[in-house]
């Protein structure tokens, strides 16, 4: 199964639901392709559900990265929301959890972004 | 297919080189486990080191060349389980691999494979064979702990060498 991705606004912030894999070749390119569409519409702030992300590679670590670094380039955030544990595990290995903004509670989540980033 | 020997179950596989094979695989390498008894979270663990080993051989070495082939190998002792990855390609020199948790590389969107393949198994061995292929042995000792291995802590048992 490749992955899926649903999105919704929640005040100001633009949620992406993930679901399925998220690895090299399609599931990566439809990732970054949809970050970048998102970012081409003035969505800056991110906030990527993963909670059901069945699986996820080195290249979909280094996707979320990319991500990160492309939405960070242009003045906006891109957060983690419901990591499941194996996730979880993987970015504190790779010590991305250094990195990303990581929430258990979406309000919370929501809440915590920068006014100043919100979609236009 | 299911092969005997002295002293090692064998279990071969061989693929074409395209990326829809990694989960075929993924599938053999979750029922080898199954069958020997390690739980969910090593088999997650195995299974990624396989998946990453799988992309390097595929996407890496064969580069999707329908020409070529890749081996899946599982020689299952007593004590561990070893798996072998074999491809036709290039090879590639490991020591040039950079560290993905070193400062300058945390934010780098490719290199944490390998370190993936490092902190999931208890060994990891890279034998790169000019004109022939790479091949990279994957080891897990049975009934050991679960521990993670930090990623490249044990870097002594590798044979790599740099092609041409």
């Amino acid at each position: 199964m490749s992955m899926k991705a649903t999105i919704r606004q929640v005040n100001t912030v633009t949620v992406v639901d993930l679901s399925g894999r998220i690895t090299l070749g399609e599931g990566c390119t439809q990732l970054r392709e949809l970050i970048r569409d998102l970012l081409s519409k003035g969505h800056k702030s991110l906030l990527l559900n993963l909670a059901d992300v069945t699986y996820i590679d080195s290249s979909g670590i280094g996707e979320l990265v990319s991500g990160f670094t492309a939405v960070s380039n242009q003045g906006g955030q891109l957060k983690l929301l419901n990591l499941t544990k194996k996730v979880h595990d993987l970015l504190q290995i790779t010590k991305l959890l250094t990195v990303f903004d990581v929430h258990e509670d979406e309000a919370k989540a929501v809440a915590s972004f920068d006014k100043g980033t919100a979609a236009s | 297919m299911k092969l005997m020997s002295a002293d090692a179950s064998v279990v071969e596989v061989v693929y074409e080189s395209d990326l829809k094979n990694v989960e075929a695989a993924e599938e053999v390498v979750h029922r080898v486990l199954t069958s020997l008894n390690f739980d969910e979270e090593e088999q997650h663990r195995i299974g990624m080191a396989v998946h990453e080993s799988m992309i390097n051989a595929i996407w890496h070495g064969n580069r999707s060349d329908p020409a070529k082939r890749v081996w899946l190998q599982f020689f299952i002792y007593d004590d561990r389980l070893e798996i072998k990855i074999r491809d036709q390609g290039a090879g590639f020199d490991i020591s040039s691999v950079p560290h993905p948790l070193e400062p300058d590389n945390l934010l780098k969107i490719s290199g944490r494979g390998i370190f993936l393949i490092r902190s999931f198994m208890d060994d990891f061995q890279v034998k790169n064979v000019p004109g022939e292929g790479t091949e990279v042995t994957l080891v897990k000792r049975r009934n050991s702990n679960t521990d993670i291995n930090q990623g490249g802590l044990h870097r002594e048992h590798e044979g790599h060498n740099t092609p041409g």
